[in-house]
């Protein structure tokens, strides 16, 4: 049977010939009716033929290459039931306004069928800043939820049993203090830390990047990172300490290879961190997880998810001598690209979005985001997102595609694409190596100039016609207006500086002042389990410090990081 | 002397937001069409952005936002332009604004909003027909 | 109020209209620097030298700070490549600086080099004087730094700062090439990096070959090490600064005198190669000779450029 898989000399002489028959075929045939593109390529420009055939993968092992779902390298999935046992988790980014507005928001969700919760904060929250900075003046609530304190923590997740569902929170240089926040408050009510499950995406890396959420500068950020990892693996063993994120750098404009190269990348140095702080690759490695933007090209996003789990089992296991299966999971999440969808015809979009999810399903995602059809103006409105969680759900549920792993395999091209993904982004990979890592390529603004050039490329690609976005350069059509529209109230800004005054107010003094004391020691030390500012994290944020309080200590003891903006 | 004077514009992503994709990509296409493009990365109040925007003497402020918090920072930025006596200093938009807010913003002086999906040769040729180099300071002699 | 009133009285926007007017050429903007002229000579001029990626933004950046801590007063032109390709350039140094953006105190301009070679743009000891006549004490000068050939700076500044970082075995090269001499004070920027201990030996062993040459009264260039994005080192390289500057003017007048004389040199050449270019192009428009009409003649061999600028010479200076 599986010498059909690697095909003999003979057969291969034979296809060989066959192929070229073929070829003057459609050679003949063009002359009659030319080929519709002067190129066939990817959304990322990587050119594809007319078709693809046993030549293409011609050489590949099926044991080495491929393999079984749950079995080493993974490519076919990390688990061996996938979705016959259990569906991904269907998680919907979701923050609006004040933490009782996005409350309500999660209860809706989670009463239409969501099973996990995924936390989007406003640019304040992001940015380490509470509602009453001058830096952010009308952003309360506008982009997600407004977080300062503790208190507005218990009332985001005020009903919710936070040992039965996982959640996911978006942030980055403050994550360390958001987790102490959630972890604190779950505490206060009554859940143990152990049980507590979920995700911060804390990625610092891609923040340089291109998300560009900029705090403090790489090394110390990666110290923060790395206390975190630490922190998880002895107290809280369930969480995902670090979301290693592709999804942003796709968005600022990178290729597919790109995406996958840089985040295989970061995922190297953040494992590299945590090796230098004295853990084991198997004691963390395990609770790494990984996050992808599934994009409109629809064969490439599947190859780019299939190739990204062989890709990181082969590093685990080579690179660093990992022994334990777990460690060499890549588990993901995947969002559909924000960047696909078009103001214009915005019903166009769950047509955009419902490919990309399925794309994802058939890449073997463990969990999903599907974008509402107006979030290219907004923070979806209520009707929106219902659309797009039920999107989810006819895909699991209606088409059959969940019944089958991983269906795509040994198709010639998606295979070959495969293939031709972990090969380039190999290539990236020790092109980064040579420039000394991540890190050292960061300042030197190799993957930010990378990603400028591709989305300048792909820009004169829309205006040339080269590439086609239906309403935008082809069948132009004028936005509408739309008939839901969420409204975010510029008061609600005013009434929260308000609330987190009074909170500060009503606090003990000396026990706010002592818990701040240990986290500004923490920080000034040199990074080690008895500086970990997780600790102190925790009883500074219930003592009431807020957000911005504590990232302040951060930049005093850190220092403050700006982009170096270069083109 | 024969040579023209060359178009001087501020490039400014005001306000938390980060994606700075969009104000890359038009600083790139403004570079390309020979202008001198003051690039100020993200992150900046209306403060910083009209501070820059006369000590660099732009003819043009480019302004992108994604967030919507633009209801607090344009009106801002053309409040501190006037109190700045430097109105002369024309103010253009790019991002995501509701329907409803476009004409608002023009009302209070902003030039030109341009929308997801404006090609960058309309937003280049845009500039090149309405905005020309401020006249040369007036100066006697003695 | 005039211009030049507005300008010595500190107005930002009358500066900064005249700095664009200087940098596009425009005659009007001569007469008015000569009116600022009288006003000018308080301010210390620092120039930074060296390769891109080394943190002269950030030093320039964090010096800035140094210096509004003494009540100083800080203007800064930081320098950027025009795209020889197109004309255009994007001018990205602010954006190290943002934390000056809201100080009266602080005057930042970001300038394109035009076609201009050597590190500065053409009109940067014109914009220098300005700020000079503004008020400002201090004016911090970053060079392009994509070349290894910039030196101009060095007759711009009383006090150049080289820059460099741990590991760029080039940046040692070009050194040794020739700039070394431009440095009264050497800056090996990110210091906690690898290989900074053999960058600073390296160094070293350059200064002091240097100083076989030099007289023994001569200035000799201190190695600072900093760490600007932390603000380590800035104390050190800030009496740097100082230490040259009061060896320039108390210990040494004859160096300062020195200074003075080649920011003079450098500055009438310049006016005068701008001034007589210009005259002699005006010459020739109103005598109906037409530059284009030479080109021509060169392109078709009727004559060659050096013919023609012996005529040009006799018959409109003669």
């Amino acid at each position: 049977m599986l010498k059909k898989v690697v095909p003999s000399e003979a057969e291969l002489e034979r296809m060989e010939k066959e192929h070229g028959q073929w070829l003057e075929e459609y050679k003949k045939a063009l002359k009659k009716m030319p080929e519709r593109l002067n190129r066939f390529s990817t959304v990322s420009d990587l050119e594809t033929r007319a078709i693809y055939t046993p030549l293409d993968i011609a050489g590949k092992d099926f044991f080495e290459d491929i393999g079984s779902p749950g079995c080493y390298p993974f490519t076919r999935g990390v688990q061996s039931t996938m979705y016959r046992a259990r569906l991904w988790t269907m998680r919907m980014f979701a923050g609006l306004g004040t933490a009782e507005d996005t409350n309500k928001r999660f209860h809706y969700l989670i009463n239409h069928g969501e099973t996990g919760l995924s936390t989007a904060f406003d640019f304040p929250t992001l940015m380490g800043y509470d509602t009453d900075s001058p830096l952010a003046r009308g952003e309360c609530g506008k982009c997600g939820v407004a977080i300062d304190t503790i208190d507005d923590i218990q009332r985001l997740f005020a009903g919710i049993n936070l040992e039965d569902v996982t959640t996911s929170m978006t942030i980055n240089p403050p994550a360390s203090i958001i987790w102490a926040m959630y972890i604190a408050n779950a505490e206060n009510q009554g859940f143990s830390r152990k049980r507590l499950g979920g995700t911060i995406q804390n990625d610092c890396l891609k923040e340089f990047i291109a998300q560009k959420t900029l705090m403090l500068p790489p090394e110390p950020s990666l110290r923060l990172v790395t206390d975190t990892v630490e922190f998880g693996t002895r107290e809280v063993p369930r969480w995902n300490t670090i979301s290693i994120s592709g999804y942003h750098i796709r968005e600022a404009g990178a290729t597919a290879v790109q995406e996958l190269a840089f985040t295989i990348y970061d995922g190297i140095t953040y494992v590299e961190e945590g090796i230098k702080r004295g853990l084991s690759v198997d004691e963390f490695a395990g609770r790494l997880s990984f996050f992808w933007n599934s994009h409109i090209d629809f064969f490439e996003e599947i190859a780019k998810m299939r190739a990204s789990r062989r890709l990181w089992a082969r590093i685990m296991k080579e690179r660093f001598g990992a022994k334990d299966p777990r460690s060499m999971l890549m588990r993901f999440h995947t969002q559909t690209a924000g960047c696909s969808l078009t103001a214009q015809e915005p019903y166009n979009n769950v047509i955009r979005t419902t490919t990309e999810a399925l794309a994802a399903v058939l890449g073997g995602t463990q969990s999903l985001h599907t974008n509402s059809l107006d979030e290219v103006y907004m923070i979806p409105s209520e009707e929106a997102v219902l659309i797009a969680l039920r999107t989810q759900q006819i895909l699991a549920d209606e088409i059959g595609v969940t019944h089958v792993i991983d269906p795509l395999a040994g198709s010639y091209f998606v295979e070959a694409l495969t293939d031709k993904m972990e090969e380039e982004a190999n290539a990236y990979i020790r092109k980064l190596d040579d420039l000394g890592g991540m890190v050292a390529a960061i300042e030197r603004d190799f993957p930010q100039m990378e990603i400028a050039d591709a989305a300048f490329h792909f820009q004169q690609q829309i205006e040339s016609g080269e590439k086609t976005i239906i309403g935008v350069n082809k069948y132009l059509s004028e936005r509408p207006e739309l008939e839901f529209v969420l409204k975010i109230d510029d008061e609600i800004e005013r009434m929260q500086v308000e609330r987190t005054n009074r909170f500060k107010e009503s606090r003990d003094k000396d026990r706010f002042r002592k818990a701040m004391d240990e986290l500004r020691r923490r920080c000034e030390g040199p990074p080690c389990w008895d500086n970990n500012v997780m600790p102190a994290l925790v009883e500074a944020v219930r003592a009431g410090a807020t957000e911005q309080e504590c990232c302040g200590l951060y930049r005093e003891a850190f220092g403050v990081y700006t982009d170096p903006g270069t083109f | 002397m024969g040579k023209d004077r060359k178009l001087r514009i501020l490039v400014a992503k005001p306000g938390l937001d980060g994606h700075d994709r969009g104000a890359r990509v038009i600083a790139r296409a403004f570079r390309d069409s020979g202008f001198e493009v003051i690039y100020t990365g993200c992150h900046q109040t209306p403060e910083q952005i009209v501070n820059t925007a006369i000590q660099e003497d732009v003819d043009l402020i480019g302004l992108s936002i994604l967030s919507g918090a633009h209801t607090y920072s344009f009106p801002r930025i053309m409040e501190l332009l006037k109190e700045s006596n430097a109105e002369d200093i024309r103010v253009i938009g790019g991002g995501i604004f509701p329907l409803e807010d476009i004409p608002k913003l023009k009302g209070i002086g902003i030039r030109e909003i341009f929308e997801p999906g404006a090609k960058l040769k309309d937003i280049t040729d845009w500039v090149e027909q309405n905005i020309s180099p401020r006249k040369a300071v007036a100066f006697e002699g003695k | 109020m005039d211009i030049v009133e507005q300008i010595v009285s500190g107005n930002v926007r009358a500066t900064a209209r005249l700095l664009r007017d200087i940098d596009d050429e425009i005659p009007s903007a001569r007469a008015i620097l000569k009116e600022l002229y009288p006003h000018t000579g308080k301010a210390y001029v620092i120039g930074f030298t060296g390769s891109p990626g080394v943190g002269k933004s950030t030093l320039v950046d964090q010096l800035a700070t140094r210096f509004r801590k003494e009540d100083l007063t800080v203007g800064i032109l930081a320098v950027d490549p025009t795209s020889p390709f197109t004309g255009g350039a994007i001018l990205g140094d602010r954006i190290r600086m943002q934390r000056h953006f809201l100080d009266p105190g602080v005057f930042i301009r970001s300038l394109a080099t035009r076609g201009h070679f050597g590190g500065l743009t053409k009109s940067t000891n014109d914009m220098v004087n300005v700020l000079d006549a503004m008020g400002k004490d201090v004016i911090l000068v970053e060079t392009v730094g994509v070349g290894q050939d910039e030196v101009e700076i060095a007759n711009s500044a009383h006090t150049t700062v080289l820059v460099t970082i741990p590991g760029m075995g080039d940046e040692i090269q070009a050194i040794k090439a020739g700039i070394m001499e431009i440095g009264n004070i050497f800056v090996v920027n990110k210091a906690d990096r690898e290989g900074s201990r053999k960058t600073i030996r390296e160094l070293r062993n350059l200064i002091e070959l240097g100083a076989k040459r030099r007289n023994g009264d001569d200035w000799e260039p201190p190695i600072v090490e900093t760490e600007a994005v932390k603000s380590r080192g800035m104390e050190d390289l800030h009496e740097a600064i100082r230490n040259h500057r009061s060896f320039l003017l108390s210990t040494h007048t004859e160096k300062w005198r020195e200074v003075l004389e080649k920011r003079a040199r450098i500055q009438l050449m310049e006016a005068l190669r701008e001034e007589a270019f210009r005259t002699i192009l005006a010459r020739m428009e109103k005598d109906g000779n037409s530059f284009d009409l030479m080109v021509d003649q060169i392109v078709e061999k009727q004559s060659d450029p050096y013919t023609l600028v012996q005529e040009i010479i006799a018959k409109e200076m003669g």
